[in-house]
């Protein structure tokens, strides 16, 4: 059986363009938070920008940063999860809609509301005419892409698969999601260790990652397993043991945990329920860095990555007080509103 | 050893039948599902046909046994109604018995209901339970939800070939080993935000849609769901269920040419269709029908007809069923995956209606009447916005 | 003529949001598709909009579009002789 490599990474985040979770110190968290752009003028050709929507244009500028980083050039699928695709666009169009009663509209807003024009522009962008997925399905649509990838790489002749996720702030959306108490209230204390209120922290990025079966000087680990679900069959405690003994592992071989917690009080009983489980553990998170989205999971994923190749745990990041002797099997849970769940298995290489 | 993929139910809920058995009827009647708008308030409704199902979102409720205070928008009541049905003609009566998957796809989600409630949630709160319903990940899990169904479950979104991957995607779990059984299929309502989308790009027919015509005139939009249980054959084994047909190719490729239009030799579908044939093991000449794409616009008949004229000697029998249930979006490729297997059980090619005059540029024509022949190979082909091109092949069981 | 040349251009930027290029930067007779200003079919659709909305000017048929928008020049003249508002 073939094996599943991180080999790059690439990033678009509400953090500075060149944050080095080792090196800098991260900017704090808001309510709303916007991505930092890079500069896309040597990337993208200004003909072909003009019509790009933010989450294109962090899409493309991800991929190619983690095709760049692995110096992968010919990925063999392209596999994009997004929660809401390139929500901003979706909006001008209703405007359009309504605002002109149906007259006068044109296509660039209609074609980028399609929830797969990120994973387009990349294909167009790289002329890859390979396998091209995009999952929306939440708080797990990364995971899904990661879990194809896995699949394809374990099981199809597939060498270099380059996977991503990508969500974009809009307008409209964000005050939709505060009526109705998705997103924290204006001048609510944002606290992911002992939450008070309910709602998150909204925000949005692009993370995704050069994957391979072969492994190089540049892999920062490996993908063990991955799994996706809509609902626990079983208790918690016993579908996360039985996810590892498949993987011939128990919770003590662990080295470090992470958990997606996102600050919502209301979803924090569920990362207390299982802590009981991983109480002995090293835990981690990241969304108070990278924030909270459908596809923040792969700004987790890159944290994981990274600490995981660095061998180290930075303090910014650890959720409880324990520290790694070692970091070689790493999991991370993620959900959203006790669905969307998933479980990525990682360990060193 | 990878397992075989085994269609063991299907559900479906289109312009054209509120069950398979009366999508069949209809086919083979040449009954055809394109009407007037009546359930959206549009200025555009005098100006374009669509394969609308005539059913209320009340009535779709009711049909469903759904408590007052649901969520479902029209996407997702469509796709509960087909997915129940395709779980109960499978005969799961246990559906978490086994290590049971939903796969569904979509790219209107939820949009029906944020289109008529948008700019006006905040004097409304009562319409503000409609707000997560809007993301495509909502509507399959509320169909998982209302299936009873706990694991697996993710939603695609690759525009009109969506349903295509969700099926690819089904039978690739069951093959190797990740699943025992999956529904997979799609769901898509008809929405003013799609109307007015593909209005922009001037693709809309004001009449009834003539795909492969030399004078067709762009595509009517549709709305419908459908979902085949997959199930392997070792399971199979066990319960001796009856297996309507197999999924035994299928094949993935991005046409990288531009954001909405396909390539003028149809390069994506071209190797969509090769991969097909490689993954099923056979040769092209061994394909008795293709359920062909065909939304009418001029585009994409020409380019998936060169496509078709290159990877075959003699392009087999072939026909749209388009001008039917017009172009249902995310859930083409599963309606048209249900009349695949329809073609196989029953030996009938369908008609590709309206059609009177062959394409200037190629040598084919569509087959316009009910055919019965011989059918042991299916292939289906769909392909979406963004050179999303997907290929499907069914076999006989 | 060249007044509505003028606007024409203006027009075409901002409808297109060709950021990079000035109303200076196009020549009255310079092609607007391929090698000129390098627009394409999506491009084409935007300015039917253009046509309707500033201009009362409906077009059926987006293949017409291709004798009309060769240049500014092209556009003016139809523009001028087919204008409602």
């Amino acid at each position: 059986m073939k094996n599943c490599y991180i080999n790059g990474i690439g990033n678009v985040s509400i953090q500075s363009v060149d944050f080095d979770l080792f090196k800098s110190e991260a900017a704090g968290i808001q309510i709303l938070n916007k991505a930092q752009q890079p500069s896309y003028k040597d990337l993208i050709a200004p003909a072909m920008s003009r019509r790009m929507a933010k989450g294109v244009k962090m899409g493309i500028y991800a991929a190619n940063n983690a095709l760049f980083n692995a110096k992968m050039v010919d990925p063999q699928a392209v596999i994009v999860g997004t929660g809401l695709g390139c929500i901003e666009d979706s909006e001008k169009f209703l405007d359009a809609i309504i605002e002109n009663d149906e007259q006068f509209l044109t296509p660039t807003a209609f074609i980028q509301s399609t929830h797969n024009t990120v994973a387009a522009q990349i294909a167009l962008h790289l002329q890859c005419k390979a396998y091209n997925f995009t999952y929306v399905n939440g708080a797990n649509s990364f995971e899904s892409a990661l879990f194809d990838a896995f699949m394809q790489l374990k099981h199809f002749n597939k060498e270099n698969i380059l996977i991503g996720g990508v969500d974009e702030i809009a307008p409209y959306t964000f005050s939709m999601y505060e009526m109705i108490g998705k997103v924290k209230q204006s001048g609510e204390e944002v606290n992911f260790k002992n939450p008070q209120t309910k709602g998150i922290a909204l925000a949005e990025g692009a993370t995704f990652f050069a994957l391979s079966n072969n492994k190089t000087n540049n892999s920062y680990a490996e993908v063990l397993d991955v799994m996706l679900f809509n609902a626990f069959k079983d208790d918690e405690t016993t579908e996360i043991n039985t996810f590892l003994n498949k993987n011939n592992l128990s919770v003590t071989d662990l080295d470090v945990v992470f958990f997606g917690v996102n600050a919502d009080a209301h979803q924090q009983e569920f990362y207390n329920r299982i802590n009981t489980v991983f109480n002995e553990i090293p835990q981690g998170y990241y969304q108070h860095i990278s924030g909270s989205y459908d596809t923040a999971s792969a700004f987790g994923l890159k944290v994981a990555a990274e600490i995981i190749q660095k061998q180290a745990l930075p303090k910014s990041v650890q959720y409880n007080n324990i520290e790694p002797t070692k970091i070689e099997k790493v999991l991370m849970i993620n959900q959203f509103n006790n669905t969307d769940f998933s479980f990525v298995l990682l360990q060193s290489c | 050893m990878q397992k075989k993929v085994a269609i063991t139910g299907m559900g479906i809920i289109s312009s054209i039948g509120l069950s398979v058995e009366e999508n069949f009827q209809s086919l083979i009647s040449k009954k055809s599902g394109i009407s007037n708008l009546e359930n959206i308030q549009t200025r555009h409704a005098s100006e374009i046909k669509v394969g609308e199902i005539k059913i209320t979102n009340q009535e779709l409720q009711q049909l469903l046994n759904l408590p007052e205070e649901n969520t479902f928008t029209r996407t997702g009541l469509l796709g509960a109604y087909a997915a129940k049905k395709s779980v109960e003609s499978a005969g799961i009566t246990n559906i978490n018995e086994l290590r049971t998957g939903l796969i569904s796809s979509t790219s209107v989600a939820g949009m029906d209901f944020t289109e008529k409630h948008y700019k006006k949630y905040e004097e409304h709160p009562e319409y503000q339970k409609y707000i997560q319903s809007h993301d495509a990940g909502d509507s399959s899990n509320k169909i998982a939800h209302y299936l009873g169904l706990k694991g697996f479950v993710t939603t695609i979104s690759t525009a009109c070939s969506s349903a295509a991957n969700a099926i690819m995607l089904g039978a690739s779990m069951i093959e190797n080993g990740y699943l025992d059984r999956v529904i997979v299929g799609g769901t898509d309502a008809l929405s003013k935000f799609t109307i007015n989308g593909f209005k922009t790009l001037m693709i809309l027919s004001d009449t009834y849609n003539t795909p492969f015509d030399n004078d067709r005139k762009g595509l009517n939009l549709g709305e419908a769901a459908a979902y085949l249980v997959l199930e392997s054959d070792e399971v199979i084994k066990k319960s001796n269920k009856k297996v309507l047909a197999y999924v035994t190719g299928y094949g993935n490729a991005n046409d990288a040419f531009h954001q909405t239009a396909s390539s003028e030799n149809g390069e994506g579908a071209y190797l969509a269709m090769k991969q097909a044939f490689e993954k099923a093991s056979i040769l092209p000449d061994q394909i008795d029908y293709i359920n062909v794409h065909g939304t009418a616009t001029p585009n994409n008949d020409l380019s998936e007809g060169r496509a078709m004229s290159r990877i075959f000697n003699k392009v087999p029998k072939f026909s749209s069923t388009k001008a039917f249930t017009g172009h249902t979006l995310a859930a083409a490729a599963a309606i048209e995956a249900v009349y695949s297997v329809l073609a196989l059980q029953n030996n009938t090619i369908f008609p590709n209606l309206n059609f009177k005059t062959p394409m200037e540029e190629l040598n084919i024509v569509p087959e316009t009447e009910v055919v019965q022949t011989e059918i042991n190979h299916v292939l289906s082909n769909s392909f979406g916005f963004g050179g999303n091109c997907s290929t499907l092949i069914f076999s006989k069981s | 003529m060249d007044a509505l040349k003028q606007e024409l251009k203006e027009r075409i930027i901002n409808a297109l949001n060709l950021e990079d290029i000035s109303i200076d930067d196009i020549q009255d007779n310079d092609p607007l598709f391929g090698d000129g200003l390098g627009l394409d079919s999506i491009d084409a659709l935007e300015l039917i909009v253009l046509l309707d909305k500033e201009y009362g000017i409906k077009l059926a048929d987006p293949k017409q579009g291709k004798e009309i928008f060769q240049s500014v020049e092209t556009m003016a003249q139809f523009v001028a002789a087919n204008r409602t508002k």
